[in-house]
């Protein structure tokens, strides 16, 4: 990898150099570098689909696996299937993303396909963060779907972050949990210009003591557009809560349709949806700190999307 | 030295009377001092506050802080030239944690645990337990007041003005607090201005204001303005003693 690449890698991942652990770093649409360890195998599929193989032994525990994708080269289509088997009672961290540099003005665009099989009481904790950059007009789009199969007492906590970048994006994640399992779903976005986001949430509770939770918090700037349809479903004895705030900035839109969908009579489900300007009261007490208008407007937003 | 000359403040109501909320207020803060502002509700004393912190811009008059005019100053120049005003009703902020705000109101990137601990503790609030959450609608309206008070404490600047900061406080705390503005008035560099009805408060203060319908109706020291103001409460007024009418 280049110094460009590096960069945007620090961006997506927090690498500056290479993690400790299992990794696999795809570049331009090619594997780059690969590291496994005693636990976690990685392969690359034998199907003739572009993408890996995750595989964690079960019991592992407090390792990480990290797969960031790096898009350099204007005009690419990558699209890439990976399957994740984590293996009962493990506890690992799973690091994703995507970042594309376009310097030139053919799209490049990054469609990763992501299935979890999560086996009994293993917790995963998932980050993944989309960026975009470079100086060429060609757009950068990423369309990533998220899979996740928990079994039961099985947990999955996913960090979803787009904070600036990507022109558009269509984002489905399609979540099953079983009895006593949990999905923790924070999404995180901001868009700007004339950028696009769309992101469809599903979360099917099927056992009883299932959990689902989804917190979305989203900053629309300039021109641009956002859809979001979370949707919890429960069908059993289970808890499920749908958050969505939004920040509404310049001429930007944002539509947030969240849906509960109760299949039984002991399912408990909410949902919680605004969308507002921030609210001029806050901007006053931070001019009142000594902070100028837009200093205030930044620490606002950065304190929402945390 | 806070000099509030003429001090003019109207406004346009819907059905288009002229409204003066604050009619020729003039007023002379000695640095150091502690003065109470008090007196009846919809008198102007809110107004006074914010129209010194640059919140609504007055209609006529001047004020000057430390020598400088501070009349057309923006709000962030007043509170860089050392203004700081705690609001009656403190905004909250999702996502924000009181860290990062109190970090703000001190000027600083981030706070060491010593300093978060102090600003807490002197408004009755235990750092551990409130550093790290969010200022929104999670706390209580007390715990969001004290958290605004902690701020103020925090930018340590030259004029600190508290609008009604006993409001929506537990009695424990509103002790702590008194204790909290009788020492920043002891170790005398900062002036304070603190709208209250509060007994307790009042009696800390060197010199008391009582605004009444948009102007200064009385202005002098603790010991002689309290008197007259006890005498004009209901245990004060002799048709409300028993027999009297």
């Amino acid at each position: 990898m280049d110094r460009t690449e590096w960069k945007v890698l620090k961006e997506i991942a927090e690498l500056e150099k290479v993690p400790q652990g299992a990794y696999n770093f795809r570049v331009n649409g090619q594997l780059d570098e690969r590291k496994v360890t005693a636990n976690i195998d990685i392969a690359s599929k034998t199907d003739g689909k572009p993408g890996i193989d995750i595989t964690v032994k079960p019991g592992t525990r407090g390792e990480s696996v990290h797969i960031p994708v790096v898009l350099s080269m204007s005009g690419l289509t990558d699209v890439v299937y990976n399957d994740f088997y984590i293996g009962e009672g493990a506890d690992v961290d799973i690091v994703a993303g995507c970042g594309i540099h376009n310097t030139g003005c053919e799209t490049s665009q990054h469609d990763g396909i992501h299935v979890f099989h999560i086996g009994r009481n293993a917790r995963v904790r998932y980050v993944e963060r989309h960026y975009g950059e470079g100086p060429g007009t060609g757009a950068r789009i990423l369309n990533p779907r998220t899979e996740v199969y928990l079994e039961e007492g099985a947990s999955m906590t996913m960090e979803m972050t787009q904070i600036r970048g990507v022109d558009s994006t269509i984002r489905d994640t399609v979540v099953e949990v079983a009895a006593g399992g949990e999905c923790i779903i924070n999404e995180k976005l901001m868009t700007d210009g004339a950028q696009t986001a769309e992101s469809n949430v599903e979360i099917i509770l099927k056992g009883d003591g299932a959990t689902g939770r989804v917190i979305s918090r989203s900053v629309g700037r300039g021109r641009s557009v956002q859809v979001f349809r979370p949707c919890m479903t429960g069908k059993a004895d289970c808890f499920g809560h749908v958050q969505c705030d939004s920040i509404l900035m310049d001429q930007a839109k944002i539509k947030s349709i969240p849906a509960i969908d109760a299949q039984s009579v002991d399912a408990q489900l909410i949902h919680e949806a605004a969308i507002g300007r921030i609210a001029g009261d806050q901007i006053l007490k931070l001019l009142t700190l000594g902070l100028t208008e837009e200093e205030a407007e930044e620490k606002i937003l950065e304190g929402f999307l945390n | 030295m806070l000099e509030i000359s003429h001090l003019r403040y109207d406004v346009t109501a819907e059905d288009g009377a002229e409204l003066d909320i604050l009619q020729d207020i003039s007023l002379t803060v000695e640095d150091g001092k502690l003065v109470v502002i008090t007196g009846p509700n919809g008198g102007g004393k809110t107004t006074l506050a914010r129209t010194i912190m640059g919140l609504n811009q007055p209609t006529g008059g001047s004020i000057r802080w430390n020598g400088q005019d501070i009349t057309n100053l923006s709000i962030t120049d007043r509170a860089k030239a050392g203004v700081s005003y705690g609001f009656q009703q403190p905004p909250r902020f999702k996502g924000m944690k009181v860290r990062d705000l109190i970090a703000l109101a001190a000027g600083k990137e981030a706070l060491t645990p010593a300093e978060g601990c102090q600003y807490l503790t002197q408004v009755g609030l235990c750092a551990d337990d409130y550093i790290d959450r969010e200022v929104d609608a999670s706390l209580s309206g007390g715990e969001v007041k004290r958290i605004e008070i902690a701020t103020i404490l925090a930018r340590r600047a030259g004029l600190m003005i508290f609008d009604e900061p006993e409001a929506g406080i537990d009695l424990w705390s509103f002790a702590r607090l008194t204790e909290t503005f009788e020492n920043i008035h002891k170790g005398g560099d900062s002036t304070l201005l603190i709208i209250s009805h509060q007994e307790r408060i009042i009696r800390l203060a060197d010199e008391i204001v009582v605004i009444e319908a948009g102007r200064v109706a009385k202005h002098g020291p603790q010991e002689e303005i309290f008197p007259q103001i006890m005498a004009r409460t209901l245990p004060g007024c002799g048709y409300m003693r028993e027999g009297a009418c």
